[in-house]
């Protein structure tokens, strides 16, 4: 039987974002990084990584980990 | 007496912390809370936080009081900062005693700046009633949640031990239900079909904190024309007035019906309301009375409101007797037939 | 279709948090917005901010808030409860502002049981004033007030406030939490919930101690401030139940 894995997505208000980085580092797929560029409050916000280029199988679950320890609410979580 | 006055006024909600001499107030009012259905007394473990009660009682939109002594008042001065701010109404007694510091329980009268000043830190004055009788502390004791209501201001009744003590007839004004007083479309009761309210007065922003000060300014400038009251006593061919209040307006009334016994035309300017001080009655009365002697159970307080509001226009005297020394009517007729002599108010 | 499946609490107005990057306050903030929802108090509840960072709370929550003065929360809540004991009423406290200067109101109103809910924010140090020793600064613990670390014998010991309501016999529920992991995020919210439900049951005086992460004053990244919490924080502020007369008794 094929193992069913949750399929999730996550967005990043970049403005909300003021770059604390505690969704990276909860983050068990990996998918967040920091951006390369600025936001207007002068942060490098998190930027969601739709799917990491080296390994396909690390995959946004919707587990809203990030969500929940985001201090700004900039993350939105969606799933299925 | 003022318990009873302010369960009538529909005072709903005490808080108070022990001192002496003022504690038959607050037993009065345990009872007549504990008799009511929506009564609440609480003994609250410090002054600080009888006060800070009080502001919450006050947010959730009751008639509310404390009561408490010259230490105590100074005290609850932060919380009364924050309730001139936020616009909260409370009730505040003071039964003054002798001070500073400990000082002694006997009456006294040295805390009219503290009262009339603010108080507290910041810009802001509070409404300040002193009766001198019974009766007129019923009285006052109404007007006094009818102004906090009316002006969202803390209101002070400034009293003293004597008149804790007095034992008088009264009548009291029916009993109101506070169900039917006007409801009160600031309180925080929960945000129930309508948008969520604040009550706050941290004002970062300093124009904003600007406009708040004036606001309340124009606010006390409309108390001040509104409510400023004075009584007077044998004024109308007065040479000599006395102005005191309260237990030393009492004293002086029976020194000045000695004095006219003795054929001086003296009479009293009593101040019923001293924030707001009633300046122009007293000004009105400097065109004919060229000789005011101010009496006061302090070192001299209200004499400068006497002075500031008469500005040069007429003589102002004084005699005082602070630290719980309570005058009597002779020892203030002797006064007053000195200075009346001193002064040949008795040549035409 | 895809589902959302977490968003802005409907209980927080639109307005981008004054706090730090990593501060803990915005985390218990949204918890409390979103339990506030999941209760459906949103009518009823009225919340009392303290002095100190939190001040602006009223600022966020999209219900009925009322200034406190420094570490008064414990009694204007109690004034507001006493005159609508159907509300759900709430302070919010740091620990400056609980634990020093308002002991004296906290330990009371949990003596008397006044039925109301404290939300207690232990971050261990004074943040809006800039850093100085809190009654919770750590011993050995830097300030700006405690050059060196704080010298428990010149500067006194953390003081554990939650243990000593625990003994105040009207006190019902208690719980040191923290929100530095996602884990204890969700335990902390499942804190504040019985606590408000306790409340909502009539039965007492309830609050919920959260270990709370301040980068800018600990000086550390929001990552390390988290880690400090695990690391150093939980060894003298344990994260556990301290008291709870609540079990059955919650409908």
């Amino acid at each position: 039987m094929a193992k069913k894995t949750k399929k999730g997505k996550i967005t990043i208000d970049r403005e909300l974002c003021k770059g604390c980085y505690l969704c990276i580092s909860v983050c068990p797929s990996h998918l967040i990084a920091v951006s390369d560029k600025l936001n207007q409050k002068g942060y490098y916000p998190a930027e969601y990584m739709e799917t990491d280029s080296k390994e396909k199988n690390r995959k946004c679950t919707g587990c809203t980990m990030c969500a929940i320890t985001c201090p700004d609410i900039a993350i939105e979580v969606y799933r299925g | 007496m003022i318990g009873e006055a302010a369960v009538r006024a529909g005072c709903r909600f005490y808080a108070g912390y022990p001192i002496t001499p003022q504690n038959e107030l607050a037993e009065y009012t345990a009872s007549a809370m504990a008799r009511l259905e929506d009564g609440t007394f609480i003994q609250a473990e410090s002054e600080i936080a009888a006060i800070n009660m009080l502001i919450g009682a006050s947010m959730a939109g009751a008639r509310v009081m404390t009561s408490s002594s010259g230490p105590g008042i100074s005290l609850k001065q932060e919380g009364i900062s924050f309730l001139a701010a936020m616009e909260l109404p409370a009730v505040i007694v003071n039964t003054m005693r002798g001070g500073p510091g400990l000082g002694n329980i006997a009456p006294a009268q040295g805390d009219y700046f503290q009262a009339t000043r603010g108080g507290g830190h910041g810009d802001y004055r509070t409404i300040v009633l002193a009766p001198a009788s019974g009766q007129e502390l019923a009285g006052l004791t109404r007007k006094a949640f009818e102004y906090a209501d009316e002006y969202k201001t803390p209101v002070f009744i400034l009293g003293d031990g004597m008149m804790g003590q007095m034992m008088e007839p009264v009548e009291f004004p029916e009993p109101i239900d506070p169900r039917s007083l006007p409801p009160k479309p600031w309180i925080l009761d929960g945000a129930k079909g309508r948008p969520s309210r604040i009550i706050k007065s941290l004002l970062l922003d300093t124009s904003v904190e600007e406009d708040h000060n004036w606001k309340l300014t124009r606010k006390y400038e409309r108390i001040t024309r509104e409510i400023a009251r004075a009584d007077t006593y044998m004024t109308t061919d007065a040479r000599l007035v006395v102005t005191a209040y309260g237990t030393a307006a009492r004293i002086a009334k029976g020194a000045i019906k000695r004095a006219r016994e003795l054929g001086l035309k003296v009479g009293l300017f009593r101040p019923v309301t001293l924030w707001p001080f009633p300046k122009r009655a007293l000004v009105e009365m400097s065109r004919q009375v060229k000789d005011f002697l101010v009496f006061e159970m302090s070192t001299g307080q209200m004499l400068e409101d006497v002075k500031l509001s008469l500005e040069g226009r007429s003589n102002v005297h004084f005699y005082g007797r602070p630290g719980g020394i309570i005058s009597t009517p002779d020892e203030i007729a002797k006064v007053i037939n000195t200075l009346y002599h001193r002064q040949h108010l008795n040549e035409d | 279709m895809a589902k959302k499946v977490f968003q802005r609490p409907k209980y927080l107005k639109k307005a981008v948090f004054h706090y730090c990057p990593g501060c803990g306050h915005s985390i218990i903030h949204r918890l409390i917005a979103e339990i506030i929802e999941e209760l459906d108090i949103g009518e009823k509840v009225i919340g009392v901010p303290p002095a100190g960072c939190a001040v602006l709370a009223y600022d966020y929550f999209d219900v009925d808030m009322g200034e406190s003065p420094h570490g008064r929360g414990a009694a204007v809540a109690t004034g507001i409860k006493r005159i609508l004991p159907d509300r759900i009423v709430f302070s919010y406290q740091g620990d400056g502002d609980i634990a020093a200067i308002g002991t004296a109101e906290t330990i009371h109103a949990a003596n008397r049981g006044e039925n109301i809910t404290t939300i207690f924010v232990n971050n261990g140090v004074y943040g809006m004033t800039g850093g100085q020793m809190a009654p919770t600064t750590l011993a050995g613990q830097n300030s700006t007030t405690t050059p060196g670390g704080r010298d428990v014998k010149r500067d006194g010991f953390p003081l554990d406030l939650s243990e000593m309501l625990a003994i105040a016999r009207g006190s019902v529920y208690i719980e040191r939490t923290a929100v530095n992991s996602p884990k204890n995020i969700m335990r902390t919210k499942r804190a504040i919930t019985k606590a408000f439900k306790a409340q909502m049951d009539g039965l007492g005086f309830s609050l919920v101690e959260i270990l709370s992460p301040c980068p800018t004053n600990w000086k550390l990244s929001s990552v390390d401030a988290c880690k400090w919490v695990e690391e150093s924080m939980v060894k003298t502020f344990p994260l556990k139940v301290i008291k709870d007369e609540v079990e059955g008794a919650i409908s």
